[in-house]
């Protein structure tokens, strides 16, 4: 179970520079021409999840709906045994108790869960989501430089916004619906993503005291002992928390749904900068620090 | 054998603590609204009259007021909190006729005295003289007047002011209005002193219970407005809760497997203080009061996924030594001192995150980073200090001696 030899994860990490670099284009391509799938927590309107105790059609459904008095037609998502119902307009409490017992004809046994957001309220909460996230990198590169130093800082920020981007990108391609919990996985992402970081910035600190670094190709050699020392522990942790997300995924809550498939995505992307983006940036920073007279060690 | 003695009457003592409590525990934990079904309104206050301001006082006293109204419509445990400086957020769990309960909370009757604008059509007043804060709460009484017609009377706070008003208006009309319905427009015959307005007229008992009790219902210092609903059916509710902690507790046991297998007797040590870990959680739950929501949930597994990283990083380091060829004790004792410090500084940055959503998240986001941040505080008692001290305890009562309980190969050893 151990990588008897050392890869060479710096030379390796040209390709998924490129990669990385790739799909962040694609991603912001693909924000700017079709943005994100908002749900009403972000936009305003109702959303109204149905589960029901026996299959619906759309049709069925629709028809059901149609004379519930709103003025746009709504979207709506077939699951199994289970409905989205969503409105451009914020449902009225009349709106909402005529589509209850209107399904409630069809299937006595339905059950409900109505959100209803207002527009105001709606900006507001992704304006606070956008603080939250940018805040919190404030907060890591101000305790990181503390703990670690400036570089470390950069190289950390850039791993951990490539990752929280990254889900954004998939959701945005895949037309992936984001709710408030959305925002709440991205920000886990961002923790865990920092802690998987930290702990390989951890150990090539630690390795930075022994002995001297004088030429890049020492640094280089430092970097793939450091990463290839924690490669296990980067593995198996972004296994395990993989394994925790995977099965609220398949098995959770369909109103964490999408929190799950974010928090996979997002695990994924974590463990994947912290080896192959954050450490071999961190190397390239450091490179370009020749001026100093001695190879001096990061300060502790 | 001090030593072994200790460890297991630890473990015993824990094992017994948390198999009796558990049960008790975990039926007293709240649950949200999103497990139990209910439904969530957030409110957005303003001031009923223009150019006032919403003042903390009149927010508490409205939230009041709301907790009032929903205990009158006969719901259960209603929960009335005030949010930044002019939201209130209104929980109730458990409601059948949900739609009447919502538009009586919705709508709060908003009860104005008014008196004729110039250019207002007959029988229609808009120049309003007094307004909901003006009266006193519960104000509304019903009894009979000297011609035994049954009559209503309502409080107002300032009689100096309402007898300035009856004096002006002496011989005018003085009109009553519930939202924009006139109850009545009663003619000011004197100047009223006493503070208290009457409005009679042609009511069977029945109707003027109903009104005073709605006008009682509508003494709101402030209007409300729907800024936020949520509404999940009880069944939903349920079924989310059920197949939430299913899932939990299948990735728990694999996490629990993965541990063991991997690391053996380390991973077993690692296990245990992972299962105190969750129940010191919802100890934490049970005596803090705090509610447990779907995100809480969520929450609460992602935790188990990152305190795993402590137990892993921990016993990597310590296999890494041992493979290094070091002795098994001093192995454990430079594998955990090295890893002490990678695990708070991942930890801490990860409470910088957890802090930052509770500051800026609402409702459910608040929840999960709080969940989050009690989750990383006590992972690093479990699952740093416990675990280790555990460890400790077998390595020097000589039980832990093969490097195979360690997960580790002979082979794998570099000789010093």
């Amino acid at each position: 179970m151990r990588f008897k030899k050392e890869l060479d994860y710096v030379h390796l990490s040209k390709y998924f520079y490129i990669f990385s670099i790739t799909l962040t284009i694609l991603g912001i391509i693909f924000l700017a021409v079709f943005n994100l799938n908002y749900s009403v927590d972000f936009k305003a309107g109702s959303n109204v999840d149905v589960s029901l105790s026996k299959n619906l059609t759309v049709d069925q459904i629709r028809t059901a709906v149609a004379n519930i008095g709103t003025d746009h037609e709504p979207n709506i998502t077939p699951g199994t045994q289970r409905v989205t119902i969503r409105y451009d307009e914020e449902l009225t409490n009349k709106q909402d108790a005529a589509l209850k017992s209107a399904i409630s004809k069809l299937d006595d046994k339905a059950s409900f869960e109505v959100n209803t957001v207002d527009t105001e309220m709606a900006r507001e909460l992704a304006r606070n989501a956008i603080y939250a996230v940018l805040i919190s990198c404030l907060g890591i590169i101000v305790y990181v430089s503390i703990r670690f130093e400036w570089r470390f800082a950069i190289a950390a920020i850039v791993a951990l916004v490539h990752d929280a981007f990254m889900v954004v990108a998939v959701f945005s391609i895949f037309r992936l619906e984001v709710d408030l919990t959305f925002i709440v996985a991205v920000l886990t992402i961002i923790g865990y993503s920092i802690n998987d970081t930290i702990v390989i910035f951890d150990r090539i600190r630690e390795n930075l005291r022994f002995g001297k670094q004088k030429t890049y190709d020492d640094l280089k050699d430092l970097v793939n002992k450091s990463v290839s020392q924690t490669i296990m522990r980067s593995l198996y942790t972004a296994f395990t928390v993989f394994i925790a997300a995977f099965f609220l995924l398949v098995l959770g809550g369909e109103s964490i749904k999408m929190f799950s498939l974010a928090m996979v995505i997002g695990l994924l992307f974590g463990a994947y900068s912290s080896i192959f983006i954050a450490s071999p940036l961190w190397l390239l920073l450091k490179k370009n620090q020749k001026a100093k007279p001695k190879g001096k060690p990061a300060k502790a | 054998m001090k030593r072994l003695l200790s460890f297991i009457i630890t473990v015993l003592v824990l094992v017994a603590v948390m198999a009796v409590s558990t049960p008790g525990l975990l039926d007293r934990v709240r649950l949200g609204l999103d497990l139990k079904g209910g439904f969530e309104i957030l409110y957005q206050a303003q001031p009923s009259e223009q150019g006032k301001e919403v003042t903390r006082a009149s927010l508490l006293q409205t939230a009041a007021s709301l907790e009032k109204r929903a205990n009158v419509l006969g719901t259960s445990e209603p929960e009335v909190t005030t949010e930044g400086t002019d939201r209130i957020r209104l929980k109730i769990a458990g409601v059948t006729n949900e739609a009447e309960v919502r538009e009586k909370m919705k709508e709060p009757a908003v009860l104005t005295f008014r008196s004729a604008a110039s250019g207002d059509p007959e029988g229609t007043y808009s120049k309003v003289e007094l307004v909901g804060s003006d009266f006193v709460e519960n104000a509304a009484t019903i009894g009979r007047d000297n011609l035994n017609q049954i009559e209503i009377s309502i409080k107002v706070k300032d009689k100096q002011k309402f007898a300035e008003i009856t004096k002006r208006l002496l011989g005018q009309h003085l009109a009553i209005y519930l939202d924009d319905t006139k109850l009545s427009d009663p003619q000011v015959r004197a100047e009223l002193t006493d503070g208290t307005a009457s409005i009679s007229g042609n009511y069977t008992i029945e109707e003027a219970r109903n009104l005073a009790d709605t006008i009682n219902l509508g003494a709101l210092p402030l209007k409300l407005t729907e800024k936020y609903s949520q509404s999940v059916g009880a069944t939903l509710g349920k079924q989310s809760l059920n197949q939430t902690v299913q899932a939990g507790l299948i990735g728990s046991v694999f996490i629990l497997i993965f541990m063991i297998g991997m690391y053996r007797t380390p991973g077993l040590i690692a296990s245990f203080a992972l299962i105190l870990h969750t129940w010191l959680l919802i100890l934490v739950f049970v005596f803090a009061d705090f509610t447990l929501t779907l995100p809480g949930i969520a929450a609460f597994i992602l935790g188990i996924g990152m305190a795993v990283d402590a137990n892993i990083i921990t016993n990597e380091r310590i296999r890494e030594e041992m493979r290094s060829g070091k002795s098994i004790m001093s192995s454990v004792k430079a594998g955990s001192k090295s890893s002490f410090r990678t695990v708070m500084d991942s930890n801490v940055t990860t409470i910088i995150v957890a802090a930052v959503m509770f500051a800026f998240g609402t409702g459910s986001v608040k929840g999960f980073a709080l969940v989050l941040i009690v989750e990383i505080l006590l992972s690093i008692f479990t699952n740093l200090y416990f675990a280790r001290w555990l460890l400790n305890m077998l390595v020097k009562a000589g039980k832990l001696s093969k490097p195979k309980q360690f997960g580790v190969k002979e082979s794998e050893i570099s000789a010093l």
